[in-house]
């Protein structure tokens, strides 16, 4: 089990190992908030166990429509900082000509991608990928996003056991905001899943717990029906 | 009213020693709403802290592009104290919250959130002297549970003199009838103290005095710092070993 460290606790004294979550002064490294320690010989690193979603370019978010300008939209992303969605960073084949609160309104939930953020801390979103879109259907789960790199797992494979287990389309957002759609039930065991990842974040052998948890939940499913 | 003896046969009045701090109880995440939170109890203090943040700034002008903005904010309940307190900020109040927020302010790390605003709220639930202190601790404890990130932990504790002596962590008839108050607040990083992050004086002291109450201070501080850690591993270790348990059992329930 990794151990638990606080803000100000010695990680290492090689200031060259200094990795996220920590800080260096007078060539000796400090972890920077509470979390757990990873430390490799070459590395130190602090996963945080808490904390709100800071942006940075090229996450994944997911938001929710808070104004509607004559050129943009204003996207509440869970964080510390609200984001811009200029009208030019949305396809241009899905506008179709039509107003800017036709094509998304207040409350409107979007899949989007951080574009750019500038020193002042203006976040600015792009829909021009292949991921974004408008969320129309489908269920959103809120978690904390220090916990988001559990649910996606090793290399997507956490995220990969619950879209093939449950045969859902799924998005994570580095925000902790998750979009699930498909079957409703199955969208409700995997959010039962989610939440237990969440809680559970930093256990051994989490993933196989999961998958099992799926697959007795399934099996409950596919009992009842019959 | 005339002053009671305050020291009986080398013994305080509530018989601790002259070194002896009042038992504390911490808790965190206390509020499922806030982002951190902490319940302290330092002998009859009940305090309750929360953090919220680092999170948007209203009003915007408040706004500081090159780090966060810090607000803190000490209140004592009206049922606090015996004699009702008037709700609402006061003179005292508000220079409290101001020389609290300036100890906390170098400790945590403000250039990582331009234009974000860390709100720390704490509410004093009963009275008895050195509350600012408790205060300190309550929010320090809150501030990490929040995930904020800080250059190390702040702890705090007061000194007084009474009757002609030093003694560490006074409470209320020590406060009241003492010949000087003098909270202390500490940064400690790495189990050392780093340096003094609040320092107030109520009263007069001799240089040599002084020295005396800052190395019992010192030594009162490093406990709490220990009840502090603790108290964070309490929620966090629970939260990271138990869940084997959880699922097995709810397993269990389901067959």
């Amino acid at each position: 089990m990794r151990k638990i460290v606080m803000p100000g606790d010695l990680v290492a004294k090689n200031p060259k190992a200094a990795g996220g979550g920590t800080y260096v002064e007078n060539g000796k490294v400090y972890a920077k908030f509470l979390g757990l320690l990873d430390k490799t010989d070459t590395s130190v690193r602090v996963i945080p166990l808490k904390g709100r979603y800071i942006p940075s370019s090229g996450d994944v978010v997911i938001g929710i429509v808070r104004e509607v300008t004559a050129n943009g939209w204003v996207v509440d992303i869970y964080s510390p900082y609200q984001a811009f969605l200029p009208v030019s960073e949305y396809p241009e084949n899905a506008l179709k000509n039509r107003k800017v609160n036709e094509v998304l309104d207040i409350g409107d939930a979007i899949i989007g991608k951080i574009l750019n953020i500038d020193p002042k801390m203006k976040v600015t979103l792009t829909m021009k990928d292949r991921v974004c879109k408008p969320v129309r259907v489908g269920r959103i789960v809120a978690i904390n996003p220090a916990r988001v790199p559990r649910v996606i797992g090793k290399k997507g494979s956490m995220v990969k056991s619950l879209k093939s287990e449950l045969d859902l389309q799924i998005v994570v957002g580095q925000n902790g905001l998750i979009w699930l759609n498909g079957d409703r039930r199955k969208v409700s065991i995997a959010e039962e899943a989610i939440y237990i990842i969440e809680k559970e974040a930093h256990t051994e052998g989490l993933t196989d717990r999961i998958t099992e948890f799926i697959k007795r939940r399934k099996g409950e499913l596919e009992n009842g029906e019959a | 009213m005339e002053k009671p003896k305050l020291i009986i046969d080398g013994k305080r009045l509530d018989g601790r020693e002259f070194e002896e701090l009042r038992p504390i109880k911490i808790e965190a995440g206390v509020l499922r709403r806030a982002d951190g939170s902490c319940y302290l109890e330092m002998g009859k203090n009940k305090i309750i802290a929360a953090v919220y943040g680092p999170r948007e700034v209203h009003p915007r002008h408040l706004q500081d592009p090159s780090k966060a903005v810090i607000r803190y904010r000490y209140n004592m309940a009206p049922f606090s104290v015996e004699e009702r307190k008037k709700p609402g900020p006061d003179r005292r109040s508000v220079e409290i919250s101001k020389v609290s927020r300036e100890a906390l302010e170098p400790v945590i790390m403000k250039e990582l959130f331009p234009m974000s605003g860390i709100d720390v709220f704490v509410e004093v639930l009963q009275a008895d002297a050195g509350t600012r202190t408790a205060c300190l601790n309550a929010a320090s404890v809150a501030l990490i549970d929040a995930g904020v990130a800080m250059r190390g932990m702040i702890t705090s504790v007061a000194v007084a003199k009474v009757d002609g002596q030093i003694v560490l962590d006074p409470m209320k008839e020590e406060d009241n009838y003492g010949e000087a108050d003098v909270p202390v607040a500490f940064l400690v990083r790495n189990g050392k103290i780093e340096s003094i992050a609040l320092l107030q004086m109520d009263g007069r002291l001799t240089l040599d005095e002084m020295k005396e109450a800052m190395k019992l201070a010192k030594k009162g501080a490093m406990q709490i710092y220990k009840l502090q850690r603790e108290a964070i591993m309490k929620k966090y270790s629970k939260e990271c070993e138990d869940y084997t348990k959880d699922v097995t059992s709810e397993v269990e329930n389901d067959g």
